[in-house]
């Protein structure tokens, strides 16, 4: 009848690879590409561009409410970067550059961000789970689509991303649990950007990290510097691979700071200090990518600028068609849609009242 | 083996008939391995069809519904046990916010062919959050159906359909029906139609309109009525509560002029609220007399010693009718 301590913990891993100014261990780098350091580079000052687009087209009033994505770039890219096509992608509401990196069209984005359900209709293609607003809710599904890979032995991977607020919710514990009891092959990537609204991370939790929570469930967690692409991306390998071949789950802590508001609703200065912003800045993922590429020859001025107009084009093109296609948007009967397979009768029945009230408006109007 | 079979015999032979037809068809939840379920709806499965597909989960019905919303939009068609109705409340944000929703939000990508069993209502004695009746929060929400079986027989057809069915279903058993009587059920029937109300009753007096266990105690009424007071009683069965069949309903009330309505729920802003509000639209001129309501009273269910006295039974049905027929 021994009082004696449980067997030790695995530690719980921590990740860096490159430093603020652009330096780093080869050793722990992944192993990558000249020109995909390129695309991750471009998909990350996009993300930006875009960001800084939407937020500008917010204030003005031709967009809704909107989560910006700005500071975590690195934290995202680095992460999807490590998955295929035919893999699963499970967002939240933040993910720009992750949806982006995958496929997404800029001009969806701009038509949903202006209020049209039809902006986040999802190709039939796409593997990738629409955005998803009350949060962790969306993990349990991961978790699921994990599952039916298995099952069906595709060799399909899932990636679910979620914040540091999301770890308090119970559908993020239900589905680690979940996800560690089926041995199931998802990638759980915690965007820690230290605010939750005007919360911060130390008031989530009084644990030391959020990746240690993985203990709890049985599997891996690893704690990585967010702003730093290279270690995101190490770390997403490792994670893809032990869910590829082990059908095993991982929780990916990616370090990472909310530079902007939470959502465009929202003011910052009443709850956080402007130092602490300015000490991320210096941390920013895209500045310390952009320094390595420079010193490892892979970036050049009439390179970045050249890629910036490039980007910059792409995004006007697709906000004038998103303009042009809204136009076209005419009819908001199309909220029937796509509730049912087929419609039902009451449904078919507030429909024809609904077309009834909308050509009599259109009728006072003409 | 005979083909009568209780409620549970029945759903249990639609759930091993839905699994051999098609491996894409799973059933998932607490205690339904190598339990069988506690009502023993899941009994055997796992024997025949493995954990692969029989998976005892751990106890979380948000992630039991939420991993099923996964599952069904990757191509599976789950069959999720939420143990108790009144322990679907932990799932309801996953039932409002992306069961009903999938669908619509993703414009038609992601289906979820998914059913959701959950044993409701009164009548077994069981402990407080074991026997409500809130099938309104389901019927309510836009974008689910919401079935009730009321017997046997249409229990296995119906949850036939609501596997085959490419939206989501909310199945809600009446467990007070689960063993109290046995129906002729073979094996191999075909799947019910969905959103159809069910005419088991013939009448031209008065329109009786009930589901789930209430719907015996509905027709024991009518039967009342028709040796005691010579009254011809229509009865009909809601086997689907939403969408809900008002033209059925309204055809009836038109013959007879007179309804009742007859629910374990509570009154108000219940099922028997939207019933008698369809009937105002469909029949309102045809109507005799104010459609009467019968239902659970607005408290929660007192603990069981008491709980007959919340339930309506057939001697209070019967009364309501003779009131509203002498109306």
């Amino acid at each position: 009848m021994p009082r004696a301590r449980m067997k030790e913990l695995e530690p719980i891993e921590i990740l860096s690879v490159l430093d603020e100014d652009g330096n780093f261990d080869k050793e722990l780098a992944p192993d990558i590409a000249d020109e995909k350091l390129i695309a991750i580079f471009r998909a990350m000052a996009k993300a930006r561009l875009f960001d800084e687009r939407l937020l500008n087209l917010q204030r003005q009033g031709k967009l809704g409410t909107f989560a910006p994505v700005r500071g975590q770039e690195a934290a995202q890219v680095g992460a999807v970067a490590a998955i295929e096509a035919s893999d699963w992608l499970v967002p939240s509401f933040r993910e720009t550059a992750a949806m982006l990196w995958r496929g997404a069209s800029l001009e969806d984005i701009f038509i949903f961000t202006a209020g049209y359900n039809e902006g986040l209709a999802i190709p039939d293609d796409s593997n990738d789970l629409p955005t998803c607003v009350p949060v962790a809710s969306q993990l349990p599904h991961a978790v699921g689509i994990a599952y039916a890979q298995k099952y069906r032995q595709t060799g399909s991977v899932v990636m679910a991303f979620f914040g540091d607020g999301a770890t308090s919710e119970g559908d993020f514990h239900e589905a680690l649990n979940f996800a560690g009891v089926f041995e199931v092959p998802v990638v759980f990537v915690c965007q820690n950007n230290q605010w939750a609204i005007s919360v911060p991370r130390a008031k989530q939790t009084r644990a030391h990290s959020l990746a240690q929570k993985a203990i709890a469930y049985g599997f891996p967690g690893i704690q990585v510097d967010g702003n730093d692409v290279l270690a995101v991306l190490k770390a997403a390998r490792d994670a893809v691979t032990r869910a590829r071949e082990d059908c095993l789950p991982t929780l990916i802590e990616c370090v990472t700071y909310r530079m902007g508001v939470h959502t465009t609703a929202d003011d910052p200065t009443v709850y956080r200090d402007e130092e602490e912003v300015e000490e991320w800045e210096d941390r920013d993922p895209i500045e310390r990518l952009r320094l390595h590429m420079r010193s490892r020859g892979l970036l050049d001025d009439k390179a970045e600028d050249a890629m910036a107009e490039e980007l910059k084009d792409e995004i006007e093109s697709a906000w004038k068609s998103a303009r042009d296609t809204m136009e076209g948007l005419t009819d908001p009967s199309m909220m029937f849609d796509h509730l049912f397979a087929e419609p039902t009768t009451p449904l078919r029945a507030q429909r024809n009242a609904f077309e009834a009230l909308r050509d009599d408006r259109k009728a006072a109007n003409e | 083996m005979s083909d009568e079979r209780t409620m549970v015999e029945a759903l249990n032979l639609a759930l091993r008939e839905e699994m051999d037809r098609d491996d894409n068809v799973m059933v998932l939840g607490e205690d339904v391995g190598a339990d069988g379920g506690i009502f023993r709806v899941t009994k055997g499965l796992i024997d025949d069809f493995g954990e692969s597909r029989v998976m005892d989960t751990p106890l979380a019905e948000a992630g039991i519904v939420g991993v099923s919303v996964g599952m069904a939009l990757a191509g599976l068609n789950p069959v999720a046990e939420m143990q108790f109705s009144g322990f679907s409340y932990f799932a309801f944000h996953q039932i409002e916010g992306h069961v009903a929703r999938m669908r619509w939000r993703s414009r038609g990508r992601f289906t979820l062919p998914l059913v959701i069993r959950m044993p409701f209502g009164g009548g077994v004695r069981a402990l407080e959050h074991h026997s409500e009746s809130r099938e309104a929060y389901f019927a309510h929400t836009p974008g689910l159906r919401t079935v009730i079986p009321s017997g046997p027989r249409n229990a296995c057809t119906l949850l036939k359909a609501a596997i085959r069915s490419p939206d989501p279903v909310i199945f809600l058993e009446p467990k007070a029906a689960y063993r109290a009587f046995r129906e002729e059920v073979p094996e191999g029937l075909d799947p019910a139609q969905l959103d159809k109300a069910d005419i088991r009753r013939k009448g031209a007096d008065i329109t009786m309109i009930s589901y789930g266990a209430m719907l015996r105690r509905t027709l024991e009424a009518a039967e009342t009525l028709a040796e005691e007071d010579g009254v011809e009683a229509e009865v009909i069965d809601l086997p689907t509560l939403a969408p809900l069949d008002a033209e059925t309903i309204g055809a009836s009330v038109r013959r007879t002029g007179r309804a009742v309505v007859v629910t374990e729920a509570p009154l108000s802003f219940g099922p028997a609220g939207e019933i008698a509000a369809r009937i105002a639209e469909e029949a309102f001129v045809y109507l005799e007399a104010p459609v009467n309501r019968v239902t659970g009273w607005d408290v929660p269910m007192p603990f069981f010693a008491r709980e007959q006295s919340y339930l309506p039974d057939a001697r209070r049905i019967t009364n309501a009718a003779r009131v509203t027929l002498a109306y």
